[in-house]
């Protein structure tokens, strides 16, 4: 009798667990810096996760699952992006962590994730992040090195030999700087300026004239809105008419707006796919979800979508990918990213694995030029 | 001849930024001068002069003279609502929590500004083009020239008002001595009042007219406001001429800094400058030592 009553609760406990797995909802953590100096980024990036966390719901889930999201804001800072992640972890229970947004938070929170064995897939393009690899650390920005690349395929093109740099004292722009110096080295080009601002700057030329005085063939401009735009409007103003190189941190309307369009006009950059769709061939593997999430986005907020929120689309996605093929815990979730193959995003086609935690190659950016006051795209 | 080109260059746009350094420092000095507080708010009076300016002219399409008046006119209510709701009521306070309130008040602005204007840079468009003109090997755009010209103006106003009119004169006598001033029959709240009114008037303007080179964001008051106070030290807090040299020395140094030593240290220039006057000479550069009678 024992017996029997024995193996019944433990099929009833079985079927139970089993109900409780198909509908077990997947709790997404993210940490973005909604308010502070980072907030350009941070904002959109939640905006766009809660926009695609919605809808997936709408549609009852993914694979039955839906999905539970928390979000905490760390307004940029490591330390409290840190607390936040542990109480991501110990409190909220999450199986899966989306951001931080920018490199230096990035950083302080990877032990975390390390030692709690969380997948964390992060908005932030360091390539520290992903290099070397980590067992449960994952990017969805490309790498700036690629769009450094980018810019000297470019240069390459035009026969330009001798570069000058301007680039911003902050950690983007010390990250480009360096990619820049050590990529320039290794193919062969000369870097006659070397030019740094600080990101408050209002009036660069200072170091404008300096570089006018080394006599490149064309500047490298590496920085967020508003620096590089200041750098345009005073190439504009002292008459240099030197072709300029911006990163793909300006990537969008927002910089041609600043510098306006007389400034604007030739500059160089390599952008997101996402400021240019509406230029892609309909062969383009992006163009259809990259139209759908603008459309979305403009729907939802009545704003453009920047590159930014497309960060956190791609960490959506890749999750929810992981999911659709059966993950939950936060092994499962782990594994699945790892061999996941080939997945189209807003940043690019990933490609993640095992020795790759990125996934995104040079076909992640389209080098554009800006022409009366929009992009064209240079082939 | 490069090398002097080169130099003028410099010159020319330090002196650009000096002079809305100068500005600023000025409106810090006025009301120094007249509550013997230092309001940490006044960055943000530039600010929002800049944003009101944007706002006037994108979302209510005013012409760019009226645009300039509602960005002043708006600041100017601003600053005189904070000295009525927030330094006002707080009658026997020191001066140092004085100015903790207006940082205080510094951060609530910024905050309400970012809330309701959004994140974003924007820039206000040129006063009059964006043809550069050649000055001596050296180009500058015709909004230098606006700075230069309001600065100038702003200059000798301040000197006309403050030395050859009663009111100028009474502001004068309440920074000298509050309780005499009273005393002989002037109205010293008044005199905070309107030391509020012209203060946060000259930041509004100040930030207009910089915001066509340098674009306005709701955290560019940080910044300018602690330049435009080191310009008021170096001036000796309190001497509005000095306060001008002051500011005009800053951005000369800053901008030959950045150019023939290293950009890097733009910001660490202006600040050493600051450290080295505070513990050389504290009572400014162009302001002979004080004595106090026993």
């Amino acid at each position: 009798m024992r017996r029997i009553l024995g193996s019944v609760s433990l099929i009833m406990l079985l079927c139970s667990a089993n109900a409780a797995l198909a509908a077990a909802p997947v709790k997404i953590g993210a940490l973005f810096a909604v308010t502070g100096p980072a907030s350009f980024l941070g904002e959109p990036e939640k905006n766009t996760l809660e926009l695609l966390v919605k809808e997936a719901n709408a549609k009852g889930g993914i694979k039955g699952a839906k999905i539970e999201l928390v979000i905490y804001d760390t307004g940029g800072d490591a330390t409290k992006a840190v607390q936040l992640a542990n109480k991501l972890i110990k409190n909220d229970h999450v199986a899966v962590i989306v951001g931080p947004t920018t490199t230096g938070e990035t950083m302080a929170v990877i032990p975390i994730a390390e030692k709690e064995q969380i997948p964390l897939i992060s908005c932030a393009a360091g390539i520290k992040i992903t290099d070397p690899v980590k067992k449960w650390v994952f990017k969805t920005p490309a790498n700036d090195h690629v769009a450094a690349e980018k810019i000297f395929n470019q240069a390459e093109k035009l026969k330009q030999k001798n570069l000058a740099l301007i680039t911003v004292s902050d950690s983007f722009g010390a990250s480009g700087r360096e990619q820049l110096k050590a990529m320039a080295a290794k193919r062969g080009f000369k870097i006659v300026a070397d030019e740094v601002y600080s990101p408050k700057d209002t009036d660069m030329t200072p170091q404008l004239y300096k570089i006018k005085a080394a006599k490149p063939d064309a500047v490298i401009c590496w920085g967020t809105n508003p620096g590089p735009a200041v750098v345009a409007k005073n190439m504009h103003q002292l008459g240099l008419k030197i072709q300029l190189y911006q990163s793909h941190g300006v990537a969008s309307k927002k910089f041609i707006e600043l510098a306006g369009n007389e400034a604007a006009q030739g500059i160089m950059l390599p952008a997101g796919k996402l400021a240019v769709y509406h230029l892609l061939k309909k062969s383009d593997p992006q163009a259809k979800l990259l139209k759908d999430y603008a459309d979305d986005y403009k729907k939802a907020y009545g704003v453009e979508p920047s590159t930014f929120g497309g960060y956190a689309y791609d960490g959506f996605q890749i999750i929810g990918a992981a999911v659709k093929n059966g993950a939950a815990t936060p092994a499962q979730i782990r594994d699945e990213i790892e061999k996941q193959g080939r997945l189209v995003g807003v940043s690019g086609v990933f490609k993640m694995s095992p020795t790759d935690h990125n996934g995104l190659d040079l076909s992640a950016f389209e080098m554009v030029r800006i022409q009366n006051g929009d992009w064209t795209i240079v082939h | 001849m490069e090398f002097f080109n080169q130099i003028t260059q410099y010159a020319i746009s330090g002196l650009s930024t000096g002079a809305i350094y100068a500005l600023i420092g000025l409106s810090f000095a006025i009301i120094f001068n007249s509550t013997g507080i230092i309001n940490f708010a006044q960055g943000e009076f530039v600010m929002l002069g800049g944003v009101l300016a944007i706002v006037s002219i994108t979302a209510l399409h005013l012409p760019m003279p009226a645009a300039v008046a509602v960005a002043v006119v708006g600041t100017t209510a601003v600053g005189l609502a904070f000295e009525r709701l927030a330094i006002r009521p707080l009658k026997n306070a020191t001066p140092l929590s004085l100015i903790i309130v207006t940082i205080g008040a510094s951060i609530l602005i910024r905050g309400l500004v970012m809330l309701i204007w959004g994140k974003d840079t924007k820039a206000l468009p040129p006063f009059s083009g964006d043809t550069p003109i050649e000055v001596a090997g050296a180009t500058i755009l015709p909004q230098h020239l606006w700075i230069f010209a309001v600065t100038l103006l702003v200059i000798v106003a301040s000197r006309l008002f403050f030395h050859h009119t009663i009111t100028g004169k009474a502001m004068r006598a309440c920074s000298f001595n509050r309780r005499a001033a009273s005393l002989v029959g002037i109205g010293v709240g008044r005199m905070v009042l309107l030391s509020f009114l012209i203060s946060s008037a000259l930041g509004a303007l100040a930030g207009v007219i910089i915001a066509p080179l340098t674009m306005t964001a709701y955290d560019v008051g940080v910044m300018l406001g602690l330049k435009g106070f080191c310009a008021a030290i170096m001036g000796g807090m309190g001497s509005g001429f000095g306060t001008v040299l002051g500011g005009l020395i800053l951005g000369v140094l800053e901008s030959l800094g950045a150019g023939l030593i290293s950009s890097g240290y733009k910001d660490a220039i202006a600040f050493f400058i600051l450290l080295l006057i505070l513990f050389v000479r504290p009572q400014g550069l162009f302001k002979k030592g004080e004595t106090d009678r026993v």
